[in-house]
């Protein structure tokens, strides 16, 4: 008989290569990133009435090789900063530095170089293929556009050994993304993301879409992609259990703002922030005598609208430990222990 | 307690062009009075088939309940003409759906549609359906009832409208709520308070629930039993405590090694399931999930197992299951 948790806590292989090839060199860093959306109103004459915050400040940086968690609610602004980063998004303000240079403001021919090393996966296989383009075409095409290959053969003879990488059949090639399943088309989404050789791979809900047993084979995969090809990856999810698997450092944003940042398991065992906090305690774990000793505190009130987010920290309508000074403004983004920054002034 | 609901040898099929889409393939399972049951599994499984069989919502042409009885409090609802079905529908068993974006009317009120359950089961007068609303909507701790009853479901976030559709789910006092997916699409701070809300209620009230979910998580929180399905079939069926630490079906094995865990540091690669789940159209004669199964051998292929007992409530239907639950022991 087992106890509470052993189930899944068998080693099954040796893990000891987790940290892979993540090291000390900045890949990337986000400085002031601010996104805001005009809102306009009238017909023929069109009025900034007010503007949404999708993103309002957020600094961050990525090492080579590390893979970096982004974590949030919907409305958060954890995919608007990823599509800033990918320049997808103009942002309102910021610099994104990516080797040494900024990209921001680039204008769309000094991004095509760019776009070559940062790469995407979206969350939705369904959607983020053409229905029109065999599979072959969809990986043959960014190749041809980038021209990294020039004769049509070496195309698809490098196609067919991306989809071997991606744990797919050569007699893919040939088909179309609605004879395939949700898994094997989310291999394709990432096949594509490879074709570049990027260094850099934004995962957007990359898995969230997928049944339990095929999501954690795509989760291998990415795994196994990241060692072998030494990726970075941005892995911007809602679903915290995946997070802390596979990120070696994790970032909680709430409503436009980052309030923590922290190495995985420091955030994941102490997390600081009264936001953070309730996340972690409303996520149920798949234990029921652990879950019976929770204590399942659940924070009152919904996400405020980013149109008028509350004034000062944006979370203290919410709040367990508001004080009157929390609406004053928003606290600084301090470190606090090494490596563990928050944003709040009563921690 | 007194059995509620039971299920026996249920059938649900589809006959489409592309073939017979076995979807619930002789399934049966029992609710008792207050208790919380789960069904779990991966899509296609069968989990929501199941429940929309007990209400005979499967649209026919192309599904139809092939086979076996639905008992429910004295009556097979199998049998039932429309006009009966009807007045169980809503008022002995209601349901609570996963999109709240789309399961409520968009073109009438909160008040018109939180009322027209009452009106339709009950002799209640139209002023007395409106007082229940109003208390209703506090119940689901909804702030401002009596101006919420004139707004429409296009004011309200999905949090809210779920809350709305738990109070339509209780206006009748059901026996029975069937939640398929209730949380799904919502955040996870609003997913706590509207299951914290639905434990609550049904504890209080004493209703029972049907949850249908893939996420093991809110099973492990919320379930006093859990049935785990592939394939149409129930595999395996026990407690809480049975299923998470005594599984002895590979599959239901699977699935809790397929999920990382939040509380605990990473210590390994997952261990999933390979390949993929089966075209329910080419089912044959033997187990569904051998394909995918480490365990499986020869035997597996010609016949199905039986779901046979293992301890009290506990039943499997694997012909291997002791080979899983040494494997399970070697590894504690």
């Amino acid at each position: 008989m087992t106890g509470p948790g052993e189930v899944s806590s068998v080693v099954v292989r040796d893990d000891s290569q987790f940290r892979g090839s993540y090291t000390d060199e900045t890949l990337i860093s986000v400085k002031g990133l601010k996104m805001h959306f005009p809102v306009t109103e009238g017909v023929f004459v069109q009025r900034v009435v007010a503007s949404v915050k999708a993103v309002d400040g957020v600094n961050f940086e990525i090492k080579k090789g590390e893979t970096l968690g982004l974590v949030g609610e919907s409305g958060c602004g954890k995919t608007t900063t990823g599509r800033c980063i990918l320049q997808l998004e103009k942002p309102t303000a910021g610099e994104i530095i990516f080797h040494g240079e900024d990209i921001n403001g680039l204008d769309d021919k000094a991004m095509i170089e760019i776009r070559k090393k940062i790469q995407v996966i979206f969350q939705d296989p369904f959607s983020s293929l053409n229905p029109r383009m065999k599979v072959g075409e969809i990986l043959t095409e960014p190749m041809q556009v980038h021209n990294i290959i020039s004769d049509e053969e070496g195309r698809r003879q490098r196609a067919v050994e991306l989809l071997t990488t991606c744990g797919l059949k050569a007699n893919f090639y040939e088909r179309y993304p609605h004879e395939m399943s949700g898994g094997q088309r989310q291999r394709v989404g990432i096949a594509r993301a490879l074709a570049m050789n990027p260094e850099f791979i934004i995962c957007d809900e990359a898995v969230s879409a997928l049944d339990v047993s095929i999501q954690a084979q795509v989760i291998n995969l990415l795994e196994d992609l990241r060692d072998q090809f030494g990726l970075t990856y941005l892995f911007i999810s809602h679903d915290l259990s995946v997070v802390r698997h596979i990120c070696h450092r994790v970032a909680v944003m709430y409503l436009g703002h980052m309030v923590e940042l922290a190495d995985c398991d420091e955030l994941f065992d102490n997390p600081i922030h009264p936001y953070t906090q309730a996340l972690l305690e409303a996520v149920p774990i798949p234990d029921p005598d652990l879950e019976h000793g929770r204590a399942h505190k659940v924070i009152t009130g919904e996400i405020p609208s980013p149109i008028n987010p509350p004034s000062g920290c944006v979370f203290h309508p919410r709040c367990p430990r508001a004080v009157g000074s929390c609406k004053d403004s928003f606290p600084e983004f301090r470190e606090v222990k090494p490596g563990h920054w928050v944003a709040c002034t009563e921690v | 307690m007194a059995t509620l609901l039971e299920i026996d040898r249920l059938k649900t099929q589809f006959f489409t062009t592309a073939g017979v889409v076995k979807a619930v393939d002789g399934v049966s399972y029992t609710v008792d009075a207050g208790e919380t049951v789960a069904v779990v599994g991966e899509s296609g499984c069968g989990k929501s088939v199941t429940a929309m069989s007990i209400l005979r919502l499967i649209p026919w042409p192309p599904g139809k309940i092939t086979n076996g009885s639905i008992n429910f409090a004295g009556r097979d609802l199998v049998q039932l003409g429309e006009g009966d079905m009807r007045d169980v529908r809503g008022k002995d068993i209601s349901m609570i759906f996963q999109e709240p974006m789309t399961s409520l009317n968009p073109v009438l009120t909160i008040g018109m549609q939180l009322t027209e359950t009452m009106l339709t089961h009950t002799d209640v007068s139209e002023a007395d359906a409106q007082k229940r609303a109003v208390e209703l909507l506090g119940m689901v701790g909804i702030s401002e009832p009596e101006r919420r009853l004139l707004q429409y479901p296009h004011h309200l976030s999905g949090g809210m409208r779920q809350r709305v559709m738990i109070a339509m789910a209780l206006a009748c006092e059901p026996k029975l709520i069937i939640a398929d997916e209730p949380t799904t699409a919502l955040d996870v701070t609003i997913q706590a308070q509207i299951l914290e809300l639905m434990k609550n209620l049904t504890r209080d009230l004493g209703v029972a629930m049907i949850i249908i979910t893939h996420n093991l998580g809110v099973v492990a929180r919320y379930a006093d039993r859990v049935n785990v399905m592939y394939a149409g079939k129930i595999i395996e069926h026990g407690s809480a405590a049975d299923i998470y630490y005594r599984p002895q079906h590979p599959y239901t094995l699977a699935l809790l090694r397929s999920v990382p865990r939040m509380d605990q540091p990473r210590q390994a690669k997952l261990d999933p399931v390979q390949g993929q789940p089966p075209d329910l159209t080419m089912l044959d004669d033997g187990c569904a999930f051998r394909p995918r199964c480490r365990f499986a051998t020869e035997k597996c292929a010609t016949s199905f197992p039986d779901l046979e007992s293992v301890a009290d409530g506990h039943a499997v239907s694997c012909f291997h299951k002791d080979e899983v639950s040494a494997t399970l022991k070697e590894a504690s």
